[in-house]
């Protein structure tokens, strides 16, 4: 009876103890390749479905070309289905195991620096010295968004965006202003809005993201547009604070300020603090002729071409796009802000020097150049405008003309926080519940507040 | 009868085992993280660090937080207090002794809502409320001008959305304590001439007190965690409108990467529950 009984609790205990080692061990390793022997490599990238203009891109014949060259090599392509939010999240969780990560990554030039500086990706620099276009061809300009904190190469650049007033010639023709629009300050712009508000009743003068719900477009396409056209910036690279407090800091404030509460040339609070506020703009307001001014990317020109979201005929004829000025006309009298994509290899990735390879065939000036005319953003190297196709697109070529004043986001991989702040303070003061300088006031407290007292510095 | 031998233990090893793994050693850690810069990038990603205080000391020094716990407060107190445990006890106390068709018909329309699954129910919402929803759409038959429901009333909205989704759970509860109630003791308070509110006063309400606070415990715990609803319906906007607790410690963990800050947060949540969950027990003097 006793033994029975030893017997049975014994079994029970090593049953269960088996079930849980069965299921703590991950469920077989990936050594990496396949069975034929071919090394395999893994490309991860952010997809917005079936329909997604990158996926396309690789089924294109582009992967079996490659796979034809490098018979020892098999790619594997893996989109992640996700918002840009939620696609950030889900590649940190696969890059941190080995299990999981994938050979080559999409990295958003926002987030690449908070990644390199949590050890989730590899260093490219000694991979890039071997490959020539790198110093030939990739856009000098735009290598500072793919180096990490520490200085080291941490992605190759693949698309790139600028920013600017995108504006309808007809209503300016209209409001009888100059076309096309070239202001050369911050007056400008106010000014061209006050006389279309002066002279066409109905039409929104000018549309800014202040909206808390657009997220980063707030911090991006408003206030670092305004703040990088000042002579202050948000970050000192050398001193490695943050500047929470600005002669420019305040100067942007009171733009916002005086657009939406002096002038109230801005958007209606509904439109504004919507989270589809661009969409908004540029699918409804704009065809409709409703709306004259808008601050916001070189893509966005893309929804009213043939397959865009809401096309017009003769876009390039109706619509056109504008440096957004410094301050006072101050050099090189325009700025922008550029973000974009970047290609990058994890840490853990298995193989890395196949991966390499396969990300040098995709830079190539051919293959890179098709890319960004499937998606519609802007290439990051300079013979792309060779390439017959490139700069047949509406906008494209005053767009690129901008990465040459482009300014990118700061290197540093406490951003998010310090943009979550911004964009708070700046729909507070575009709905009137912040004055300018309570909002700089407010920048300086909470950043010191969640950052620390040593990382901040005023001017 | 026999004495229980430490057998009796063996058997228990597989649950416990379980339970110690995937339950409470998750919660410790939960609550360690809380008191660490823990992120999901940046360099605090490899360097995990002790930071004490540091990150309730910045909640509440934070005016969204603050924001927040009132949004939270109203949230769980229109939808959850007054509108399922409330309207779900009127609804029970209807259908009471009614027929059974009757019941049925009814029954079945409430518990449509509940059983409809989170996310369902919140784009079925935003189609009722959204500007050429179906609201304003019958609105319209009135010759009403059309409202952004979600833009101009969001708290409403949401609050509207769970209280349609959740009512039927408290309607449950209350119709399965209202029929254990003995007829007889309603009987003899007729004869005693006592009106329906004295019944309900003195009779009903104090025989289901058990039933009442369990189901508030539930349904505070229930609507404490709502995070899909409003996600999807407002996403915790415009501005700060319906800035749950929920959605604060998402945008802090997932959108501003802070995990350490956001398991702050839920801790303080936590709290909230069992703060919320002591009063109802004391206050209605009741041993759950």
């Amino acid at each position: 009876m006793k033994t029975n009984k030893l017997k049975s609790s014994l079994m029970i205990a090593m049953t269960s103890l088996l079930v849980l080692t069965t299921a703590c061990s991950s469920g077989g390793s990936d050594s990496g390749q396949s069975a034929d022997g071919k090394k395999n490599v893994t490309i991860s990238f952010r997809s917005t479905g079936s329909d997604d203009s990158l996926a396309k891109f690789f089924k294109s014949g582009l992967v079996e070309k490659f796979e034809e060259e490098n018979p020892d090599i098999n790619i594997e392509i893996a989109p992640v289905l996700a918002s840009e939010g939620d696609y950030t999240s889900k590649m940190v969780l696969q890059m941190k195991s080995p299990d999981t990560a994938p050979d080559i990554v999409a990295e958003d030039t926002s987030i690449i620096k908070s990644d390199a500086a949590a050890g989730y990706l590899e260093p490219l620099d000694e991979k890039v010295k071997g490959w020539s276009d790198w110093n030939d061809h990739i856009i000098e300009n735009l290598k500072s968004g793919v180096t990490g904190e520490d200085g080291k190469i941490y992605g190759v650049p693949a698309t790139s965006d600028t920013r600017g007033i995108w504006y309808n010639k007809e209503l300016f023709t209209k409001a009888g202003l100059e076309v096309p629009f070239q202001p050369s300050s911050w007056e400008d712009v106010l000014s061209a809005a006050r006389t279309i508000k002066d002279k066409l009743p109905g039409v929104t003068p000018l549309n800014m993201i202040v909206g808390k719900s657009s997220g980063e477009g707030v911090t991006m396409q408003t206030l670092e547009m305004l703040l990088y056209g000042t002579e202050d910036t948000l970050y000192n690279d050398e001193t490695k604070k943050w500047v929470v407090n600005s002669p420019g800091l305040l100067d942007s404030f009171k733009f916002i300020d005086q657009v939406f509460n002096e002038d109230k040339t801005g958007p209606t609070m509904q439109v504004a603090l919507n989270g589809q506020a661009g969409s908004i703009a540029f699918e409804q307001l704009f065809p409709q002729d409703k709306l004259a001014m808008a601050v916001d990317g070189s893509w966005a020109g893309t929804t009213w071409s043939e397959n865009g979201a809401a096309p017009i005929e003769n876009a390039e004829e109706k619509m056109g796009f504008a440096p957004f000025p410094t301050q006072d006309g101050q050099e090189p009298g325009s700025t922008t802000m550029s973000g974009g994509w970047a290609w990058s290899i994890p840490a853990n990735a298995k193989n890395k020097e196949e991966a390499w390879k396969f990300l040098e065939f995709l830079m190539n000036k051919e293959n890179a150049t098709a890319r960004v005319v499937a998606e519609g953003s802007l290439s990051p190297r300079d013979d792309s405008t060779d390439v017959e196709g490139y700069t047949d697109r509406p906008f494209v070529e005053e767009a690129q003309e901008l990465l040459n004043v482009a300014h990118f986001r700061p290197a540093n991989d406490q951003y998010a926080a310090v943009s979550a702040q911004l964009q708070s303070i700046v729909e507070g003061i575009a709905s009137g519940k912040l004055t300018p300088e309570q909002g700089v006031q407010q920048l300086k407290d909470n950043v010191s507040r969640t950052l620390g007292a040593d990382s901040i510095e005023e001017k | 009868m026999k004495r229980k031998g430490p057998g009796a233990y063996w058997f228990l090893m597989p649950s416990v085992l379980l339970l110690l793994i995937f339950f409470i050693v998750p919660i410790i850690l939960t609550i360690g993280f809380a008191f660490t810069n823990m992120a999901l990038t940046g360099s605090a990603a490899q360097n995990l660090e002790f930071v004490g205080f540091q990150n309730f000391v910045n909640m509440f020094q934070d005016p969204d937080f603050r924001i927040s716990v009132w949004r939270t407060l109203t949230f769980l107190i229109f939808s959850a207090v007054i509108g399922q445990v409330v309207l779900g006890f009127i609804l029970a106390l209807l259908m009471k002794e009614k027929n059974m068709t009757f019941r049925r018909i009814i029954g079945l329309i409430v518990i449509a809502g509940w059983v409809t699954p989170e996310i369902v129910v919140a784009f079925c919402m935003v189609a009722f409320f959204s500007d050429n929803g179906s609201l304003n759409q019958i609105l319209g038959w009135f010759g009403a001008n059309p409202v952004s429901w979600l833009f101009s009333f969001p708290m409403v909205s949401v609050i509207i959305a769970n209280i349609w989704h959740g009512t039927a759970f408290s309607m449950m509860v209350y119709q399965s304590a209202l029929d254990e109630i003995p007829k007889d003791i309603e009987e003899a308070a007729v004869i005693d001439s006592a009106t329906n509110f004295q019944i309900l006063r003195y009779i009903t309400i104090p025989m289901v007190k058990g039933s009442i606070v369990t189901n508030m415990m539930l349904v505070t715990l229930q609507t404490l965690g709502v995070f899909t609803l409003i996600y999807t319906m407002t996403g915790g906007g415009p501005g700060t409108s319906t800035n749950t607790l929920p959605i604060f410690m998402y945008n802090q963990a997932f959108v501003n990467y802070q995990f350490g800050y956001g398991t702050a947060i839920s801790l303080v949540l936590l709290f909230i529950g069992i703060i919320a969950s002591l009063f109802y027990m004391r206050s209605m003097k009741v041993k759950v």
